[in-house]
């Protein structure tokens, strides 16, 4: 029973670090409609810039700044090169177009910092709490609950932004409809840009969860494939969706592989959370918390 | 009412039994009612109209008669057969074609290619055949390129057939629809606004179109349309919803004379 | 000039619906086919046979097989390379374990088939959902497909390293094992299954996925049928990129390993389609021969960039700049010609038509 838990609440946990990643998906849908496939390229090249000037031995909080302005510049950027020549083409345009964005920024981070894996260390030791594993026998790393902290804190700073404030409630009016944004006066590249930029932040954060669990290499792109089949479950549009819809990838996966693993020799973690994703899709093909569409004809 | 007058055409085949009926449909989308408790029937080689202000839910009739929207309660009847919740390809095998109001065209093919698959219906071929353009797919296709030309030449659209839809105007995008409509052989046809948006010249071709393929193939026909001029010279019968209900069910002189239907909708006629 | 179709007219319905309408086009296409077939064997050395020209081909193939399914019929997939592979195993295990009188060919057809079922079941989830859920869907097959074929050592006869060895090929007694007999099988099989395809999307086949593709819901109000559409896109598509998976498996690569059907290639097939061209069967052999090619361009323009300017440009660099430039490519064709260089080409035709006059 208790390895049970030990199990879920990992995957839980790890579900919480799909849910970081899935969180920079949500936003730039939410605010523009485009579904960016290369948010695991833009987590990846952030903790790669971070990592990279730690090790040049800069100040901690400086090279975090930075990073954050650089990932600032390149949401601006992105908005202006590639998405508005691209406005008003089809959705499925859109997203190929981050494909190629992506492949974009997988070599150019490797261009300019060499594709080297780092270790990355933020303070917080990986190791059991303690009198969890010394009362209970469960282990939960210390570091997991942090970035869970972490995450929670972002998401709740992201609602009370979209709900409270002025310029949230103008990325949920460009959300909705470009059109009608643009004729009540909302200025929509400031917007977009603002919403890239938050992005870019989110995938700052992500990055350095991710960095610190799995070192920062190449291999943190394909992170951006694991949070797809999170954004499946819980809608393309919802914040609190990336989140419940991280926990079940999360923990399902883990509990998989644990537990179905040994009959079919393992591996199960590399499909689990997509044909566990595509399952529920048959059943509800909005996600959680999505939005049905309805073919106005 | 002048100008759209037209010369009443001598009816060539006589109206005939009720071949659709619709009752007590209603019809919701999450708290907004489109359709409550609609029922009209529809006579065979009739032209029937239905008007109405904006939003009264015309477009929704059509929808729920051809299985685009389902209906939360109520009844179709469609020759004999009754069903509670149609489906558009049953609706589509039971000969019943239609045009949008917002052009349902296939943007990314050419006019000649749009109408063909309104024959795809009366398509036998399996894909092998088609892949190894054996004698049958050949023949077949052939046969059915020749009908689609005569509605071709039928509504006066010829230049335009190699064309992309995307790119033709407005007027002819709503020709080449009708034309797909057509192209099914339709026993009813619902056309949807076909004249919207049309100037006075486009609207006398398309009226005339509407009447011929009344005359001449017999189809029944339920049309929306907001000109008032082109409902009352060709339509048979008119129903008149507004917020969803239906507020008159009668022949034009009737419904215009309506004082419900004035006060909804008409306003003081000429 | 050259181009012009003036004084060419159809009097009737057959001939305006020939495969190749304008004359300058059939000249073109025979030609063309003349050459690859005669020519080409003659005056290729073995580098350009076996590295350029045969996996051209079989990318060719790979990128029509998706062509039909996300250009024609508008379902976006991303486990395209999950096809190939299926196409691959079977292929190997047909050949394996039927009796050797059992023509190779036939272990195509069924390994085709194969990928065929494979893709009807990933595909069903398209009708139920669109757009990129559903290619979110096809990562499921893709990743699903890999991981059964390393788990379960039946494909690969237990093998313990899980690679496969293509057997020896005979067909119609000809010995499969050199450059020339290799590329000449290859061409042969692309070129009937182009010619195929062509057909087939001219054909009320094509209309109907083209109808799904543009419109669903007037497709299915006009009585075309939702889930059988749906489907056969998957399975024709499927069969194709099967059939070019094993041909891959038997006519470039040698030995095969699950791996190598991973999620990028299915990325760079993709990438074929978008910049030769979505919806155009033409396309997928430009968009195939561009991403052939290009490697081979950079690592030479590296290469005099080296001598040059005394430079020493590592693998790494290479590689990298070749991400950044397919990615730019991807985006700039998606600005620019969204239809990719089939678009370009026909623009180009357009231009002729009228060259040496200005107007």
């Amino acid at each position: 029973m208790n390895f049970f838990i030990e199990v879920l609440v990992g995957g839980l946990l790890a579900g919480v670090m799909y849910s970081l990643v899935a969180l920079g998906f949500v936003l730039i849908y939410k605010a523009s409609g485009v579904f960016n496939f290369a948010q695991g390229a833009m987590v990846f090249f952030a903790a790669l810039t971070f990592v990279s000037l730690l090790e040049r031995n800069w100040n901690f909080w400086l090279a975090l700044l930075v990073t954050l302005a650089v990932m600032v510049v390149l949401g601006v950027a992105i908005e202006r090169v590639v998405l508005r020549p691209l406005v008003n083409q089809a959705p499925i345009t859109l997203f190929m177009a981050t494909i190629g964005l992506t492949f974009v920024l997988e070599g150019l981070s490797q261009l300019v910092w060499g594709s080297q894996p780092h270790g990355l260390e933020l303070g917080i030791p990986d190791v059991p709490m303690e009198w969890l594993s010394q009362r209970w026998n469960i282990n939960i790393s210390q570091f997991d609950l942090f970035a869970a902290f972490l995450a929670g804190l972002l998401v709740a700073a992201l609602a009370l932004f979209f709900q409270k404030t002025r310029i949230g409630r103008a990325l949920r009016a460009v959300a909705d409809d470009h059109q009608a944004a643009l004729a009540v006066g909302i200025p929509l590249q400031h917007i977009w840009a603002i919403v890239w930029a938050v992005a870019g932040f989110v995938a700052l954060v992500a990055g350095l969860i991710w960095g610190v669990r799995n070192g920062v290499q190449y291999a943190l792109t394909f992170v951006a494939l694991k949070a797809l089949p999170v954004l499946l479950i819980g809608g393309f549009e919802s914040i609190p969706g990336a989140i419940i819809g991280g926990l079940i990838i999360g923990a399902s996966e883990k509990l998989a592989e644990v537990y179905i693993g040994p009959y079919v020799g393992g591996g199960v973690e590399s499909w689990f959370a997509y044909v566990l994703a595509l399952a529920f899709l048959l059943v509800r093909p909005q996600g959680l918390f999505g939005e049905k569409i309805i073919d106005r004809v | 009412m002048t100008d759209t007058q037209l010369q009443d055409p001598p009816r060539a085949r006589h109206i005939g039994e009720v071949v659709l009926s619709v009752e007590d449909v209603s019809l919701a989308f999450g708290g907004v009612k489109a359709l409550s408790e609609v029922s009209f029937d529809v006579r065979e080689h009739e032209v029937r109209a239905i008007i109405g202000p904006n939003g009264a839910g015309k477009s929704s009739m059509l929808n729920v008669i051809n299985g685009v929207y389902h209906p939360q309660q109520g009844t179709i009847r469609l020759k004999g057969r009754t069903f509670h919740d149609m489906v558009s390809h049953v609706s589509a095998a039971m000969g019943i074609a239609r045009t949008f109001q917002n052009i349902a065209l296939f943007k990314g093919m050419t006019v000649l290619d749009n109408i063909m698959t309104g024959r795809n219906l009366k398509m036998r071929c399996n894909f092998l055949q088609q892949a190894l353009w054996l004698g049958p797919a050949r023949r077949e296709e052939v046969a059915h390129r020749r009908a689609v030309e005569e509605i071709i030449d039928f509504l006066e659209i010829q230049h335009i057939r190699k064309t992309p839809v995307g790119r033709l105007p407005y007027g002819l995008q709503k020709r080449v629809e009708l034309a797909r409509a057509l192209a099914a052989e339709p026993t009813l046809l619902l056309l949807d606004e076909p004249m919207a948006g049309m100037n006075l010249e486009e609207k006398q071709d398309m009226c005339r179109f509407v009447l011929e393929v009344n005359d001449h193939y017999g189809t029944t026909i339920i049309l929306i349309e907001h000109d008032m001029g082109v409902v009352m010279d060709i339509s048979d019968r008119v129903v008149v919803l507004d917020y969803g209900r239906k507020i008159a069910d009668g022949t034009p002189d009737e419904v215009r004379r309506n004082q419900k239907v004035i006060d909804a909708y008409l306003g003081v006629v000429e | 000039m050259l181009y012009r179709e003036a004084g060419q007219f159809k009097s009737t319905y057959v001939e305006d619906q020939q495969i190749f309408p304008i004359r300058q086009d059939r000249i073109a296409v025979v030609l063309t086919l003349a050459f690859a077939f005669l020519v080409v064997p003659l005056i290729a050395n073995q580098y350009w046979l076996s590295a350029i020209l045969t996996p051209f081909l079989i990318f060719s193939l790979a990128a029509l097989g998706l062509n039909i399914l996300t250009g024609y019929a508008g379902q976006l997939s991303l486990g395209t390379a999950a096809f190939m592979a299926v196409g691959a195993f079977m292929a190997y295990n047909f050949e394996l374990r039927f009796p050797t009188w059992w023509p190779v060919l036939g272990s195509f057809a069924l390994a085709g088939l194969c990928a065929a079922a494979v893709g009807v079941l990933f595909g069903l989830p398209s009708l139920r959902i669109k757009g990129f859920y559903l290619a979110v869907a096809t990562l499921a097959c893709q990743f699903f497909v890999l991981w059964a074929l390393q788990k379960f050592g039946w494909f690969s006869n237990y093998s313990s390293s899980g690679v496969i060895a293509a057997q020896k090929v005979v067909v119609f007694g000809i010995d499969i094992d050199t450059p020339e007999t290799r590329y000449f099988f290859t061409l042969a099989v692309v070129a009937v299954m182009a010619l195929l395809a062509k057909n087939l999307m001219r054909s009320e086949t094509g209309r109907a996925f083209m109808a799904v593709r543009d419109m669903d819901v007037a497709a299915s109000v006009i009585g075309i049928p939702m889930m059988k559409t749906k489907l056969l896109a998957f399975a024709i598509s499927s069969f194709y990129c099967g059939v070019a998976g094993a041909l891959y498996a038997y006519t470039y690569l040698g030995t095969v390993e699950p791996e190598a059907f991973n999620l990028d290639l299915s990325f760079r097939i993709l990438f074929m389609i978008i910049i030769g061209g979505v919806g155009s069967i033409l396309g997928s052999f430009l968009g195939a021969g561009f991403i052939i090619l290009l490697p081979i361009f950079l690592s030479v323009a590296s290469g005099g960039i080296s001598h040059t300017f005394d430079v020493e440009i590592s693998h790494a660099v290479i590689s990298n700049v070749e991400l950044i430039i397919f990615g730019s490519l991807i985006v700039f064709f998606l600005i620019v010609e969204p239809h990719g260089l089939a678009r370009l080409w026909q623009i180009a035709k357009e231009k002729l038509r009228l060259w040496p006059f200005p107007h």
